[in-house]
């Protein structure tokens, strides 16, 4: 049990997420977008889409330090356990609040306004649901265990094994004490990995930022072959009246 | 000195019957399907009005196009690169639908399926196309038509309050005592185009070959920048599909040496196409003049003569087809923009060079010229009117020529003075020298100008050359291959595939069906072909289509 869901089950959502990617670039580039629906509706979206976007940067910004810096890294550099717990806190809060405000607006429109409704995919649907969850377990663990709680140093442990996962030597042993909500965090993070590739997540990837650098006016050649010059109308009239 | 070949556009407004007829045309080739109900890719607008989409030429809005900044710099007038960036998650400039207007359908099943011996006539009622409720009709892209409304609202139009504070007060939209004319606007597929200097993914780009500005739809991410960027608002997003579409300029049929939809079926036959040379090296320095009024020169010093032996070789240096500079030298565009010099670039402060020019229309200063108690047929009476009464002048400087009114009162002179000479040389066979010197062109000029304006047939209104030649050979390949189209995928501008079962049209039924069992379209299904309420097989398009 043990091995499936902390060894198993991670593997199989990296690999549907690189293979999952490969495959959509492969057959879907027309689909490849942020599927806007400002045209649609732009009052509630000018505050929760900013909200939603500012605090997932700081929430995904927020995880890399926690899981991928070491503890002995900080501690080497001298940053003390405690400055670096309450900054985690309390940024994490922070942000953590913006992301939800921002998806709680950024639903709430889909769900009130009828032409955005109507432009919800199904596959919207599922990914504003996981994204809710995600938030709120995480926000769960953020608040009420470590906020307000007694604490729990996922550095240890939950950290250890992420990276374990990573450098092929997975180390299933460290999962098993962990708190239930960082333990449900942990297997629906790794899911909503598995789920990237098949939403409209797959914009982020497509961050523009070489605009900073291109030249404003871009030219293209023509490519292809030419299509067949249609006869002129007069021409079919001379054809048919021999 | 770097050469290129831009295929032009120049309509002769003052033949424009505001037949919509290039609209309808345009929307059966490119814009019938779902997502783009609300997209005109022509429209065709009357002025004075406020336009499509609702007061789309007023910048300080919607921050379109370019300006210099404080230093002299041309700079988007929405801002810098990294500006626009932060603006990705909303973009503070993009219209909304309701600035363009709610698209309506109407459940005509009401109609088709109602039993015979009926009290009451059945209604069909309109219905949102976005959202299948009933909805009243209240704006649509041509709803000014023939200044309909324009008591309340025309004064709003950009243009007029533009205009100096002592015209614009005399611009009077009383039944008889205003004018109008229809202005029929497609993308001006421009030199210095600022939607593909907007986009952000780099899908926008301009073809090296023919200038026409295009958007790659698997390139293309959805920031909808273009769109707002636009100060023609000629960019459009695709609400389904989520991605930008355009005015192609039907670059299919151009390639094929064809003239565009809007073009072909053009009741005024006022539509003219051709090749126009130019210095794409002198584009940047032209679109940064510092005085607005100097643009119109500045762009028409861009352009090259194809009559040049030097340009000639130029051309064909440049890798550039016999024919393609045979057809810059026969170009009608070429004629009208720089030899007559009568037509005139729509908006030129906006500083992106718009390829879309319009010979203006004189009927609105013969209307004054009437109203004025003078005679219209009178050389003399009309140079006066636009002299002295200046109001339509005014205006149409406001539109073409960054409000320089001399320089549209020259060219509205010179139709003047063409309409006299001709009327003079018809009815009594005399020429009339005076008119011509007032003018500075000849005779032969004048009657040239005169057919191409009035009688010219569809070969020399639109002189194409087909797409490059050295293709020859893939283009025969082309014609046994059936790969298709490039722009068939499902929901793209393309549509039907080669297999044809693709084909995405409007749907039918909209409103879905309160369940009475049958066997009714369900928004959402997928099924290409459904059985409809009377038992027949028909389309179904699926609204909430799945892109994931
Ligand atoms: S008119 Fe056409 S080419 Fe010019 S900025 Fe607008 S969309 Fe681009
Ligand atoms: S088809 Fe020609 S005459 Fe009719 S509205 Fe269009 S441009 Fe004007």
């Amino acid at each position: 049990m043990n091995t499936v869901v902390w060894i198993v089950l991670p593997y199989l959502c990296l690999a549907v997420f690189v293979g999952g990617h490969i495959w959509r670039w492969r057959h879907d580039q027309f689909g490849w977008t942020t599927h806007t629906s400002q045209l649609l509706e732009n009052r509630i979206l000018r505050l929760g889409s900013p909200l939603f976007h500012l605090g997932a940067f700081g929430v995904i910004g927020g995880h890399a330090m926690g899981l991928l810096v070491p503890a002995s890294l900080t501690a080497a550099l001298g940053i003390p356990e405690h400055l670096y717990h309450l900054v985690a806190v309390w940024a994490g809060t922070v942000t953590g609040v913006m992301l939800i405000v921002g998806l709680v607006l950024l639903i709430a429109r889909r769900l009130v306004n009828g032409r955005v409704r109507r432009k919800t995919t199904s596959m919207d649907k599922v990914l504003y649901a996981s994204l809710a969850v995600m938030v709120g377990l995480g926000m769960a663990a953020t608040v009420v265990v470590n906020l307000f709680g007694p604490g729990y140093d996922y550095r240890e442990t939950i950290a250890v094994w992420f990276r374990s996962v990573f450098w092929l030597s997975p180390r299933s042993d460290l999962m098993i004490d962990a708190p239930l909500v960082y333990q449900l965090h942990a297997i629906g993070g790794f899911l909503f990995l598995a789920l990237w590739p098949f939403t409209r997540l797959v914009h982020v990837w497509s961050a523009p930022l070489a605009y900073l650098w291109r030249p404003y006016v871009v030219y293209r050649t023509r490519r292809g072959p030419v299509p067949t010059p249609q006869p002129s109308p007069a021409t079919v009239r001379e054809a048919t009246r021999r | 000195m770097r050469i290129r070949a831009q295929v032009a556009m120049v309509m002769n407004l003052d033949k424009c019957i505001g037949c919509h007829t290039c609209s309808v045309t345009c929307k059966q080739t490119w814009t019938n399907r779902e997502g783009t109900e609300y997209v005109w890719f022509n429209n065709v607008e009357t002025k004075p009005g406020i336009g499509y989409p609702k007061h789309y030429e007023d910048q300080d809005r919607w921050h379109g196009g370019w300006q210099l900044d404080r230093k002299g710099r041309l700079t988007l007038r929405s801002g810098g690169r990294v500006k626009r960036l932060t603006r990705i998650f909303s973009n503070p400039d993009l219209p909304s639908i309701d600035d363009y207007y709610e698209p309506a359908t109407f459940d005509k099943d009401i109609l088709v399926g109602a039993p015979a011996g009926l009290n009451d006539t059945p209604v069909k009622r309109p219905h949102s196309a976005l959202t299948g409720e009933p909805m009243t009709v209240e704006w649509g892209a041509n709803w000014e038509d023939s200044l309909g409304g324009a008591h309340e609202r025309a004064d709003q139009d950009p243009n007029i309050t533009g205009m100096p504070p002592e015209a614009a007060a005399k611009v009077k939209f009383e039944f008889e005592k205003t004018f109008m004319f229809h202005l029929p606007r497609i993308c001006e597929h421009c030199l210095n185009p600022a939607c593909v200097s907007a986009c952000p993914s780099g899908a926008m780009y301009k073809r090296e070959e023919d200038g026409i500005v295009l958007v790659d739809q698997n390139k293309c991410r959805g920031w909808r920048m273009c769109v707002s960027a636009c100060p023609y608002k000629k960019v459009y997003v695709n609400h389904a599909t989520g991605k930008a579409e355009k005015c192609t300029f039907c670059f299919p049929r151009i390639e094929a040496g064809q003239p565009t939809i809007c073009s072909e079926t053009c009741v005024g036959r006022l539509r003219y196409l051709g090749i126009v040379f130019y210095d794409e090296d002198a584009v940047l320095a032209a679109a940064s003049v510092k005085d607005e009024r100097d643009l119109l020169d500045a762009q028409r010093d861009v352009f090259l003569d194809p009559h040049d032996p030097v340009v000639r070789q130029a051309a064909l240096d440049a890798g550039m087809p016999e024919e393609w500079v045979e057809a810059a030298r026969l170009s009608p565009v070429w004629r009208l923009i720089s030899e007559y010099r009568i037509a005139l670039p729509l908006h030129p402060e906006y500083r992106t060079l718009p390829m879309v020019w319009y010979v203006p229309p004189l009927s609105p200063v013969l209307d004054a010229t009437g109203a004025a108690g003078r005679d219209d047929t009178d050389a003399d009476d009309v140079f006066h009117t636009i002299r002295d009464l200046r109001i339509p002048v005014e205006y149409l400087a406001e539109l073409f020529t960054a409000g320089d009114a001399d320089a549209a009162a020259g060219v509205l002179m010179k139709l003047a003075a063409m309409r006299s000479y001709m009327r003079a040389r018809t009815l009594d066979g005399t020429f009339a020298q005076e008119l011509l010197e007032g003018i500075g062109m000849t005779g032969e000029q004048v009657e040239a100008m005169y057919r191409l304006l009035a009688i010219a047939k569809y070969d020399e209104r639109y002189v194409i050359p087909t797409a490059y030649t050295k293709d020859a050979a893939a283009l025969e390949a082309q014609a046994t291959a059936s790969d298709g189209c490039s722009l068939d995928c499902e929901g793209g501008p393309g549509m039907g595939g080669s297999d044809g079962i693709k084909a995405v049209t409007e749907r039918f039924h909209l409103v879905e069906d309160g369940g009475d069992g049958g066997d009714t379209v369900h928004v959402g299904r997928r099924e290409l072909v459904t059985r409809r309420p009377d038992g027949r097989m028909g389309l179904t398009i699926d609204p909430t289509r799945e892109r994931s």
